[in-house]
This record gives C-alpha cells, sequence and structure tokens, in this order.
C-alpha cells in the first residue's frame, strides 16, 4: 500500500540521509520526498511517500521514531488530511496547437510562466492526482521537460 | 578558562567519570594524544583497532559503565566498523572519538579521510560529525547521554583536526535537552495489571528473559519475580546469569542450541512473558509456529522491538527493572503445581549431555572442567562458533554479566579482546576466553596488550582443526563437503603464546585437562593460553535448523 508519512525532524545536516538509509536499506524507493522548513527555524518537515507492505512500513515507523533528530512521525495515510504538490511542464507545441494547450491550462487552472518560440512552460499546483490527469492530457503536445515538487501534507483539523 | 577540544575531551571525559580508555593513535588524533600525558584515567594502546573496540565493549559488558574508545581518521576510523556493529547489535553503550581531517578538507578526498559519520549511520545509535570546537562539549554531553539511556548502543563523535587544536571556554552541560529523545522508563500501569492478570490466569507460563535484564540490572527483580509466581524462566544467549541456571526453576537457554526443555515448554505454554528480548530468529525458529498456543507479554524499553516478529498481547514498554519493580508489587501466583511437574520431568529426561570418551578430549568436557575448577565464579568471554556454544550449554551461569558473546552479529575474534576489557573491569575475578582455533586467530595480536597491563586472562582455545560451526552445518545441510573449513594450517599456539610473552599449554589427553586449568589458574601475571586438542568433529546439539520448529529438532541420538 502506498503511505504518505510526515517526518518532524531537527534541521541538521545528516537527518535526511539516517531518515532515506532507513528506507533504502530495506530496499524501498521512495516515490517522491519534500523536506522544507515549518514555523520553527530549527525543525524540518519531510513529507515521504512510499510503497511497502503495511507491517514493515510499521517497523520502518518505529525505527523513525527511534532516530536521535526524529522529533514526530505521523503516517496521513490514516487521516484526512490536505495534500498537494508542484509541477513544471514544458512542452513544446506547434503554433497551430497552442490554443488547445492554453485551454487544457485554463480548465486546470495551470499558469503559464514561461514562453518561447518553440515551447511553453506551465506551472500547476493540486493534488497529486490532479498533477497526473493534466500530465496525461499534455502528452500528446509533447512534453519535453517535466518537474515535480513530491507532495506535501497536513492533517486536517 | 579557554581550552582546546582536546582539553575539553580529557576533561568531558573526567566529568563522566571514565576511568579506562581503549584505543590507537593517528595523525588526526594527535592532539587528543598530546593530552593523555595528563589524563585521569588508564590508557590501553590496542594492537588494532577492532581489538580496542572489543575491548570498550568487554569492559561494558562486564562493568555496566560506559566503554571510550579513541582512534585516528581513515583507516583507524573504519578499523572500528565491525566493534561498533557488534556492540549495536547487543545494544552495548560505547562512546567512539574518531579523528577527522580538518573540516575544510572534509569532502576533498584529503588523506586518511573517511566519512565515517556516512559508514557508520546505520550501525551506531547516534553519530556526530564535530563542526565547530563551541560544541564539543554538548555533544560528548549527549553522546555519553544517549549511549547509556533507553536501549543502549554505541555513539560515534567524529573530531576534525582543527577543531582538537581550536580553543573556546569549557563548560560541560549539566543537563541534556534533546527535544526528540525521552526514553520511557516506567511501564503504563493498565497494562501490567493487565499483565498481572494474564499471569495469575495462567496454567502453562514461561519467563523468556533476555539481555535487557541484564543492561538494566535487573537480575534483582527478575529474581523475586520468580520467586512470587514460581514460573520457570529460560533465557537467550545474551540473557544467561541473570537467573541461577543452577535453580530448579531454571530451564536454561533456549532457541537454536538450546535445551530441548527450553523450547519443548515455551512451544506449549499458554503465556509467554518477554522481558527484554526480542524474538531473534535464532530463538523462535519457524516464527509461525513458535507459540501456538501463547498469549504474549512483552516488555521492552525500544518500541520497535515490540511487535516486531510476533504479535503481542499486552505490550508493555518500559524499562525492565522498573516495570518489574512494579509487577511484584501486585502480582499473585498462579496455580501451575502441574506444569511444574511436568517441566521437572521433561528436563530430568532430556538433560544437555555428549557422549564422553576417554580416548578423545570432548569440548563439552573441557568446559564443564573449567566450570568445576573456578566453582562458577569465572567470567566467561567467548568466540563464536561451537565453542561459543558449549560455552553456553555447559558451564551454568548464575550472575548477570558473568557471560559476554557476540550475540547478534555473531563477530569471530570479539571474544579475546574483550576478555581484556572484562579483566579490566573485573580484576576480583578469573577470566576465560573459551575460544575457537579460528576465532583466535582474529585477534590474536592483541596478546601483547594483555601481557603489557598483566592481565592473567585464560584463553581455552577448543582447537578442532576445523571452523567448526561452519563445518557442522555443511555436515549436516550440505552433503558433508567440507570447503574451505578445514584449518589444517594453524600456527603452534604455545610457541605463540610465548612469543609474546604469555604462558603457553597444550593438552592432548584428557587427564592432562584439570591440570592444566589448575596451572593456568595459578598464574597471575600474565595471559595463558591452552591449546585444548579436542575431538576434530564433534557437533553441538540439541539444535533446531534455521527456520524449522522442534519437532525437527536434531539430537545427538538420531544421529
Ligand atoms: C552461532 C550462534 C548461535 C546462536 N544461538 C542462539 C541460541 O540458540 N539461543 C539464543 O537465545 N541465542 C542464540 N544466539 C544469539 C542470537 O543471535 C541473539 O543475539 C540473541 O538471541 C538475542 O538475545 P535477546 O533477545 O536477549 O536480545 P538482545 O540483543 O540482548 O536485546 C535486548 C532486548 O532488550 C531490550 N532492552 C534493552 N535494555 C532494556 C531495558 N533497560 N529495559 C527493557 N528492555 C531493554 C532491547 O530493546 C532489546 O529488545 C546465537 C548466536 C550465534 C552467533
Ligand atoms: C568475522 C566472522 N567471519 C566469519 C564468520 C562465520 N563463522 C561462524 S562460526 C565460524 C567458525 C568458527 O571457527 P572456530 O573459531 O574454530 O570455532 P569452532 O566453531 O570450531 O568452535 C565461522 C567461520 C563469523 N561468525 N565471523
Ligand atoms: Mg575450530
Amino acid at each position: 500500500m502506498r503511505h504518505v508519512i510526515s517526518v518532524k525532524v531537527e534541521n541538521k545536516s545528516g537527518v535526511l540521509a539516517r531518515v532515506a538509509g532507513l528506507f533504502s536499506a530495506r530496499g524501498y524507493n521512495i516515490d517522491s520526498l519534500a523536506v522544507s522548513q515549518t514555523e520553527q527555524e530549527d525543525v524540518s518537515m519531510m513529507t515521504i511517500v512510499v510503497r511497502g507492505d503495511d507491517r514493515i512500513i510499521e517497523q520502518v515507523k518505529k525505527q523513525l521514531n527511534k532516530l536521535i533528530d526524529v522529533i514526530k512521525v505521523s503516517d496521513h495515510s490514516d487521516h484526512p488530511s490536505v495534500q498537494r504538490e508542484l509541477a513544471l511542464v514544458k512542452v513544446a507545441t506547434q503554433p497551430a496547437k497552442r490554443s488547445e494547450v492554453y485551454q487544457l491550462a485554463e480548465i486546470f487552472r495551470a499558469e503559464i510562466v514561461d514562453i518561447s518560440l518553440k515551447t511553453i512552460t506551465l506551472e500547476l499546483t493540486g493534488e497529486p492526482e490532479k498533477i497526473d490527469n493534466f500530465i496525461e492530457l499534455m502528452r500528446p503536445y509533447s512534453i519535453k521537460e517535466l518537474i515535480r515538487t513530491g507532495r506535501i501534507s497536513m492533517n486536517k483539523e | 578558562m579557554k581550552m582546546t577540544g582536546a582539553e575539553i575531551i580529557m576533561e568531558s571525559l573526567k566529568k563522566e567519570g571514565v576511568e579506562h580508555v581503549f584505543g590507537y593513535p593517528g595523525g588526526a588524533v594527535i592532539p587528543i594524544f598530546h593530552q593523555l600525558f595528563n589524563a585521569p584515567f588508564n590508557f590501553y594502546l590496542a594492537r588494532h583497532e577492532q581489538g580496542a573496540v572489543h575491548a570498550a565493549d568487554g569492559y561494558a559488558r562486564a562493568s555496566g559503565r560506559v566503554g571510550v574508545v579513541i582512534a585516528t581518521s581513515g583507516p583507524g576510523a573504519t578499523n572500528l566498523v565491525t566493534g561498533i556493529a557488534t556492540a549495536y547489535m547487543d545494544s552495548v553503550p560505547l562512546v567512539l572519538f574518531t579523528g577527522q581531517v580538518s573540516t575544510e578538507m572534509i569532502g576533498n578526498d584529503a588523506f586518511q579521510e573517511a566519512d565515517i559519520t556516512g559508514i557508520t549511520r546505520p550501525i551506531s545509535k547516534h553519530n556526530y560529525l564535530v563542526q565547530s570546537v563551541d560544541e564539543l562539549a554538548r555533544i560528548i554531553r549527549e553522546s555519553f547521554y544517549i549511549a547509556s539511556t533507553g536501549r543502549p548502543g554505541p555513539v560515534v563523535i567524529d573530531v576534525p583536526v582543527d577543531v582538537s587544536k581550536a580553543e573556546t571556554r569549557f563548560d560541560y552541560p549539566e543537563h541534556v535537552h534533546l527535544r526528540s529523545y525521552k526514553p520511557v522508563y516506567k511501564g503504563h500501569p493498565l497494562q501490567i495489571s493487565k499483565a498481572c492478570k494474564l499471569i495469575e490466569q495462567a496454567k502453562r507460563p514461561v519467563i523468556y528473559s533476555g539481555g535487557g535484564v541484564i543492561s538494566s540490572n535487573a537480575s534483582g527483580e527478575l529474581r523475586e519475580f520468580v520467586k512470587k509466581t514460581g514460573i520457570p524462566i529460560t533465557t537467550t544467549l545474551m540473557g544467561m546469569g541473570a537467573y541461577p541456571e543452577t535453580d530448579p526453576l531454571s530451564l536454561k537457554m533456549l532457541g537454536m542450541h538450546g535445551t530441548c526443555y527450553a523450547n519443548q515448554a515455551v512451544h506449549d505454554s499458554d503465556l509467554l512473558i518477554a522481558v527484554g528480548a526480542r524474538f531473534d530468529d535464532r530463538v523462535t525458529g519457524k516464527i509461525s509456529e513458535f507459540i501456538p498456543e501463547a498469549r504474549v507479554i512483552h516488555i521492552d524499553i525500544d518500541p520497535s522491538s515490540v511487535s516486531k516478529n510476533v504479535r503481542v498481547d499486552v505490550p508493555i514498554v518500559g524499562d525492565c527493572k522498573q516495570v518489574l519493580a512494579e509487577i511484584n508489587k501486585l502480582v499473585k501466583a498462579p496455580e501451575i503445581g502441574e506444569w511444574i511437574e511436568r517441566l521437572q520431568k521433561l528436563k530430568a529426561e532430556n538433560p544437555l549431555t555428549y557422549k564422553d570418551s576417554e580416548a578423545k578430549i570432548k569440548p563439552q568436557y573441557v568446559v564443564e572442567r573449567i566450570y568445576a575448577l573456578t566453582k562458577g565464579e569465572a567470567v566467561i568471554c567467548t568466540e563464536v562458533g561451537q565453542n561459543q556454544m558449549w560455552a553456553a550449554q555447559f558451564f551454568e551461569y548464575s550472575e548477570p554479566r558473568t557471560f559476554i558473546s557476540s550475540g547478534g552479529l555473531g563477530t569471530m575474534g570479539f571474544g579475546f579482546p574483550a576478555a581484556i576489557g572484562a579483566q579490566i573491569a573485573r580484576p576480583d575475578r578469573r577470566v576465560f576466553d573459551i575460544a575457537g582455533d579460528g576465532s583466535i586467530q582474529m585477534n590474536v595480536q592483541e596478546l601483547i596488550v594483555a601481557v603489557q597491563h598483566r592481565l592473567p586472562i585464560v584463553i581455552a582455545i577448543l582447537n578442532n582443526g576445523f571452523l567448526g560451526m561452519v563445518r557442522q552445518w555443511q555436515q549436516l545441510f550440505y552433503e558433508r563437503r567440507y570447503s574451505q573449513t578445514c584449518m589444517s594450517f594453524a600456527p603452534d599456539f604455545v610457541k605463540l603464546a610465548e612469543a609474546y610473552g604469555a604462558a603457553g599449554i597444550r593438552v592432548e589427553k584428557k587427564d592432562e585437562v584439570d591440570a592444566a586449568i589448575e596451572k593456568a589458574l595459578a598464574v597471575t601475571d600474565r595471559p595463558t593460553v591452552i591449546d585444548f586438542r579436542v575431538d576434530r568433529e564433534e557437533n553441538v546439539y540439541p539444535m533446531v535448523p534455521a527456520g524449522k520448529t522442534i519437532r525437527d529438532t536434531i539430537t545427538r541420538e538420531l544421529l
């Protein structure tokens, strides 16, 4: 099953490697990972999306909690949460097809952040599934470059 | 007052009450070693860094205190790796200082640079790269705290050489502030009362006690618990000594090479009370058939140990010592007369035995004689392999911290340097390394350390000319193909001992065994190596093959 795990950590060097090591040591590939500052300067939040056997993920969470620099671990898979991701998509659209791209962008509320002779770059935020859908729709317009931030997640009150 | 980083290390060790430090010098730690002349502790120069870390480990296990090591950067640090992993697997508190190239050189493939914090991340409880001398005292304080609290473990402090030389004001913090590290010692009262209820209602309860009881010094509470409840007790390899094995309620060790009666009792139990033990695969065998009918109470300080391998009915996260004390206040004895009778019968019918011989020296016989001639009062360290298992089976342990062995990692070469540390911790006791001819060769260079410090350790080599434990597996499961396990080329251990200035004795006949042990015990100013030429193809029994069940136990009789 897919798990979205939030790990609140001390903002120190080496912490990312410790956290990532617990997954890689089990041969688990992290689907996405977002790390950033929080409301507290000395605390960072990591949002990790990983697929794996529930029992093993349970064990990984306990091991994460054991790390000295980890303050709190929560699994957003079992709690309602707001999840967001940002993507940048660069498409190489022929001039004739540009208006189609604009229309799709509007429907998805994607922003056009750069236009050149040969390409359009779009920025989209939203739930990861929405981004998946948008990317599918952009494929026919020849995606030259695609990058996603990885999801961030916050529990609902 | 201003101090250099190196001086701060000395002062901090003094504040921590450190009495013995093990290590080896090198370029990146010269500033630290420069201060050793005035050190308020004894320093033991190993002959290989692995020897230093195992000695510190043996010291920690025998004394219950934190073992301390200092080694240089690069190869010095990487030579510690096996020892750090050994201590980590067995939850032994160590603080290790490694030198590092100077901060501005880190990451440049500088001379003798190794990313030791990266390398030891998965095999240490925590580690630090000290980036400024201003944080050094705090880091040392935290390291001792982290190493020795909660589930103990090794902590590495990587000190760049410029940090050792830089100056700052020395202030040893009185308190440790780690918001993210707060081990729970006190068990939840509700869980404790649930456990007591289960205990009182049990018909076939067994206590399964492990290394956590030793490390939390809970032997007294455990004995009281057994006394109050009358419940029979088995221990893991790491838990031996917490409860006297000579007592009728002791079932001795369980697991792959445990007693048949301990394994049968656990299998048939309706309540398993696990105390500071982690359901290792050497203990459980095939997990689905380990305890088909038992409910489980699990007392452990590490939440990640609980429900890891088996389903637990009443988890109690906390320190064994405190939790057992609470339980002892509340618990009432269950009615288990029939169960005890059944187990006593089982015990009488399936004792640990071996087929003795007059022509050959049986390794088990040697261990029995060491037990008899030391009146069971020696501290026994072991290497790894058959020697380790015989030392576990044929010596009866009655006190905690008197059996010292690498259980989790199974590190050959651990026993002898660990014996050095143990002898330093326990000058009042005779210390033995029950060794194999293979294992002893892995850290034999440390002999000179024992000679230098006049440590009267007895190294009893159960010399079978084989990497015996592997040979046993080859014999039983790999069609007797003894690939690379026959060690027909071996040094003359007696001459080797003498070359180092130790005493050496060779024993080839059964009737020389006692005299040799007595002679070794009479030597009090240097180590003695006894080369016992034992039966070459003796096996360790009983044996539950890996991943199998007690029904598959191989006993002597089946062969
Ligand atoms: C060749 C070979 C054969 C072996 N055969 C056997 C065998 O037949 N039988 C056997 O038992 N072992 C055997 N072992 C050893 C085995 O591999 C394990 O090391 C051992 O079983 C683990 O013991 P333990 O469960 O007591 O755990 P330990 O490794 O000692 O762990 C201690 C547990 O206690 C907890 N703890 C620590 N401090 C506290 C505290 N203050 N309060 C509460 N809990 C605490 C820890 O969190 C941990 O869960 C063998 C090893 C080798 C090398
Ligand atoms: C460092 C290391 N290498 C390899 C092994 C695998 N191993 C386990 S037991 C053993 C044989 C040990 O031989 P010896 O010391 O002679 O002991 P014996 O079993 O003969 O008593 C080996 C090679 C190990 N445990 N540790
Ligand atoms: Mg051997």
